[in-house]
């Protein structure tokens, strides 16, 4: 790794390595700006792009390209953990750590998926619908494996064509949204004709495959590893025999850096202002952050974000239009897959909640507040820092998300220590 | 392709070989390898659950190094991988 400690400031840093910041960087680029992009992962598309290039369609290919060309400096496989002083961010890899200076920043740190604990999903083989698919796409083999996909959301119906694609079995796909929600959702995507396409060609590769509305999975079942699982189906139950639980409720953003940084956040989501602005001069956001939206209003947005990073404000002004149509979208989406509060009664007394310090939900009913519940259980506490736990107690039992400290990623000690000596 | 060349590289978990293709993650090794990651604090057997680095239950020592997110880390040669479980 280079060393980046005695070098300019870039004109624009973008952390997050998916569309969005992809196309932040490229946009900011392609106007001269000294650019550098930071991923943790070891190369870029974050996760919708994860994997073979060709696997995307063409606009995966085309921003994967223009990326390659443009001089940008790349920096993957580097997660930022702190900002030591505004305009500085340090980010650690494998076995270094370096020092990030920057002008402008534009934050494009994507999504997570919402997990919410039901018995049994601690057990080996129960993944997230986005984890499993991303494990299938670093490599591990599905064929003819058997895999449950559940949940909710659009993110199902893709993971489940590309488990079977990969030669996986999909006994069901269990969605907990309703018919009717499903359907208003299928009604508004008329509007969009590009979405449809999508959606039709997604029906073709699902329609072997068995889809439920109106269904969840109430356990997973298993020794040391997943064996079966219970589902709840139009108020029936049923045992599947499975060998992966692919299960995801949607998804959440992650706003971690951006809560450190200061940037004000509203209802979970990160505010900007026409040009991808946050209430912090010179710092943008970009993509699901803002808003769970998909990856056209990603890119539309990560493009704004880019041009207005380099003073491009009137090509960026051209892109409004397009961002308009796609966060009607956005709220569709929001509309249609909302959990219900069925939901809410999955956990048993001793279902672990926090996987990193196994507090069951017992141990949190007692408790009135996020705060509380982590001071005297523990949860939240581990080293995902409540990325897993905190978006499930959020929605079990409306907890708001603590403030955000330092580091915001758990750093290595030598790397910690270059925060408190140099700095 | 011929399954030799998509089993490119080799590596251990807890000692034994494990062949997996090439640009594969260890968290993938260590699932062929038909290995739980971790054990949790109260001894349960865990295994990978997001696959992009958020909920640290895919930890496994790398070459000695402990606490390493196997979902972000590709295989290479001869890395030897430990888990606690």
């Amino acid at each position: 790794m280079m060393d980046k400690d005695s070098q300019q400031p870039f004109d624009v840093l973008v952390i997050g390595a998916g569309p969005a910041g992809m196309a932040a960087a490229v946009r900011a680029a392609e106007r001269g700006g000294r650019v550098g992009i930071v991923d943790d992962n070891p190369n870029c598309g974050g996760q919708i792009w994860r994997g073979a290039e060709d696997d995307h369609g063409q606009e995966a290919t085309a921003w994967s390209s223009r990326l390659r060309n443009a001089d940008i400096t790349k920096l993957f496989g580097m997660r930022v953990f702190h900002q030591p002083e505004t305009g500085v961010l340090l980010a650690e890899g494998t076995d270094d750590v370096c020092e990030l200076r920057y002008t402008n920043l534009v934050l494009a740190t994507g999504a997570r998926e919402r997990f919410l604990p039901f018995p049994g999903w601690t057990l080996p083989n129960v993944m997230g619908a986005g984890g499993l698919q991303a494990m299938v796409k670093s490599g591990l083999p599905v064929r003819g494996k058997r895999v449950v996909v559940a949940g909710t959301g659009p993110l199902l119906l893709a993971v489940a064509a590309y488990l079977r694609k990969q030669g996986a079995e999909i006994p069901i796909i269990c969605e907990q949204a309703s018919w009717s929600s499903l359907a208003r959702f299928g009604v508004g995507l008329l509007g969009r004709p590009g979405k449809i396409t999508q959606g039709l060609q997604l029906k073709k590769e699902l329609a072997e495959i068995p889809f439920a509305a109106n269904s969840w999975p109430i356990g997973a079942h298993g020794g040391q590893v997943l064996e079966s699982v219970t589902i709840s189906r139009g108020g029936k139950t049923e045992v599947i025999a499975c060998d992966f639980l692919a299960c995801g409720f949607h998804l959440v953003p992650n706003v971690e850096l951006q809560s450190l940084l200061g940037c004000q956040i509203s209802g979970g989501f990160v505010q900007v202002d026409e040009f991808q602005q946050t209430s912090v001069q010179r710092v943008f956001c970009a993509g699901e952050p803002t808003g769970i939206g998909g990856v056209e209003l990603a890119l539309v947005e990560g493009q704004i974000a880019g041009l207005a990073a380099v003073g491009e404000k009137n090509a960026a002004q051209k892109l409004f239009g397009e961002r308009r149509e796609s966060h009607r979208f956005a709220r569709m989406l929001d509309r249609a897959f909302r959990l219900r509060p069925e939901l809410r009664s999955l956990p048993s007394a001793e279902t672990i909640v926090c996987r990193c310090e196994d507090v069951p939900y017992s141990r949190l009913q007692e408790h009135r507040s996020w705060r509380a519940a982590k001071l005297h259980s523990r949860c939240g506490m581990g080293p995902c820092q409540g990325r897993v736990c905190g978006p499930a107690t959020q929605f079990l039992f409306q907890w708001n998300p603590d403030s955000v400290r330092p580091p915001v990623f758990p750093a290595r000690v030598g790397s910690l220590g270059r925060v408190v000596s140099g700095l | 392709m011929h399954d030799s060349l998509l089993r490119a590289v080799t590596l251990s978990v807890n000692g034994s070989p494990v062949a997996v293709p090439a640009g594969a993650t260890v968290a993938v090794a260590v699932a062929i390898a038909g290995q739980p990651c971790r054990r949790s604090v109260s001894g349960e057997p865990r295994g990978p659950l997001c696959g992009m680095g958020i909920c640290f239950e895919c930890r496994v020592s790398i070459n000695g190094t402990p606490h390493c997110r196997s979902c972000q880390i590709v295989c290479e040669p001869g890395m030897e991988v430990r888990t606690d479980g």
